[in-house]
């Protein structure tokens, strides 16, 4: 079981505080699934951190009855001057894992080839991606965090991932975090919707996608495309 | 894999030592690279800056006019200054450098301290060993007349560095005028630090001033298992311990704090 109690994170901005995340409360049991939408800058990837535990929230509690990932394909861990293969070493370090049996998975699955002992310093955005998105397959989890707008790349890359993720590893759970609708409807059996910093609960994915869509329309500008979308 | 939410101390424990082990292959990694002699770096560059120093006072006779010999006076004093100097110099930027890291949920912010203090202790302690030994073997340097005093000098330095490594540490990641300021006070604590001079050599007055410096009294209590009976040594390392304790537990408090202010 995953649980957020009464989280609230304050950020300090150069017009005073600015409270990003009020008094969230959210639990996920193991193997199930919630999606959470949200606008752009609706708080979604301080949620998160908070859940990471990148960040400490300022109100609240985090309990974790279950390991949670890293957000999915995050790369911003990378050093510049590492090889693809010295990070999946430091990963595999942190996490207490031999990274032998997994070199030839993320080889795989990077299609790095020599590049594989290069810096990352050489990458180029797709490879990163598949390095960062292969790590995270690396190291197992009972949850995962996935933040949408992380997971970039062409359409293959896309099916592989999904392979991985949601029928390899379709026993785990997951947070999938995004600002589109259908992603949500796709994937998710449960889905909430953070707007203005709250997480507003809904019995069923179709409910919170109809709010969703309708809160969005409002914002809609005058030429007809949605703001910040 | 299942990790819960408290582990035992025992399996915190572990977990921490995992942590550091990965976090200091990084370092070593990412700070000196392969090429060349690599690692070799972390000894070799305090090495070049204490042989530098030591030349320069050998050569400008640093007429201090007292017995004991210029280059054992030099390589003692220079050496103590990078032991606590770099440590807290490394560990201002280290939270903000690492900050990413912290998306492991292992990693703590004491880690990513801890990690470039126990570099830099390395670093300095082996220059140390090294120019000592090389010295030594030429006939250049004598062997320390009492070598459990020359360590305990040593290690109060360390415990001096790295409190206040964690001060500065957490202290930069509140605020970056912490760390502008840390580089002039760096400079102007060296005169003031035990490196270029012994207690007995200055006025009584001036005395009680620089004995308020804790470094002060670990280079003394390191001079006099050096030297023996040739110098008069001024220390109270229950003194030193008390500071060095109080800045500990301010750096501990301070590194806690700081996790809770950190933003991405």
């Amino acid at each position: 079981m995953l649980e957020l109690i009464d989280v609230s994170k304050t950020y300090h901005t150069r017009y005073g505080p600015r409270e990003v995340l009020k008094h969230v409360n959210l639990s996920l049991g193991k193997g199930r699934n919630l999606g959470i939408l949200g606008r752009n800058g609706a708080g979604k990837s301080t949620l998160i951190r908070m859940i990471s535990g990148a960040e400490k929230p300022n109100t609240g509690r985090i309990k974790r009855g279950m390991s949670v990932s890293w957000p999915l394909a995050f790369g911003g861990a990378f050093h510049q001057h590492l090889t693809g293969l010295d990070n999946l070493k430091f990963v595999c370090r942190v996490y207490g894992v031999d990274y032998r049996p997994l070199v030839p998975f993320v080889e795989r699955f990077t299609e790095l080839g020599e590049y594989f002992h290069e810096p990352v310093a050489h990458y180029s955005a797709g490879m990163m991606t598949r390095l960062a998105f292969a790590l995270s397959m690396a190291i197992e989890f009972d949850c995962f965090l996935i933040d949408e707008a992380m997971v970039v790349g062409d359409v293959r890359f896309h099916e592989r991932c999904h392979v991985e993720l949601f029928h390899k590893r379709k026993d785990r759970a997951f947070i999938l975090v995004s600002h589109d609708a259908d992603v949500i409807k796709l994937y998710c059996e449960n889905a909430a919707v953070l707007h203005e910093g709250k997480l507003l609960p809904f019995p069923n994915v179709d409910a919170a996608y109809d709010f969703y869509n309708e809160t969005m329309a409002e914002h809609k500008s005058p030429d007809g495309n949605v703001e910040a979308a | 894999m299942t990790t819960l939410s408290t582990p035992s101390l025992a399996s915190a424990f572990a977990i921490n030592r995992r942590v550091l082990y990965a976090l200091l292959m990084r370092e070593i990694i990412t700070r000196f690279g392969r090429e060349n002699i690599g690692v070799l770096w972390l000894v070799g560059e305090p090495m070049i800056f204490t042989l530098g120093i030591v030349t320069l006072w050998s050569m400008s006779g640093m007429n201090h006019g007292h017995a004991i010999p210029i280059v054992t006076f030099a390589i003692t004093g220079y050496s103590s200054v990078l032991l606590w100097r770099n440590a807290a110099s490394r560990a201002g930027g280290a939270v903000e450098q690492n900050k990413q890291l912290l998306y492991h949920r292992n990693v703590l912010v004491l880690d990513t301290l801890l990690t470039r203090i126990l570099v830099e202790l390395v670093g300095a302690t082996g220059s140390f060993i090294v120019l000592i030994s090389i010295f030594g073997f030429f006939g250049w340097m004598k062997p320390p007349e009492n070598i459990l005093m020359v360590i305990g000098g040593w290690l109060m330095l360390a415990w001096f560095g790295s409190a206040l490594a964690l001060m500065l540490g957490a202290g930069s990641a509140y605020s970056p005028i912490v760390e502008r300021l840390w580089h002039p006070a760096a400079y102007l604590m060296f005169p003031l630090s035990g490196a270029a001079f012994m207690v007995e050599w200055l006025p009584v007055n001036l005395r009680s001033v620089v004995t308020y410096f804790p470094m002060v009294h670990g280079i003394e209590l390191l001079r006099a298992g050096y030297f023996g009976n040739a110098v008069k040594a001024h220390y109270d390392i229950g003194y030193m311990a008390e500071v060095c304790l109080g800045m500990t537990l301010m750096g501990l408090y301070l590194v806690r704090e700081a996790s809770y202010r950190l933003e991405h």
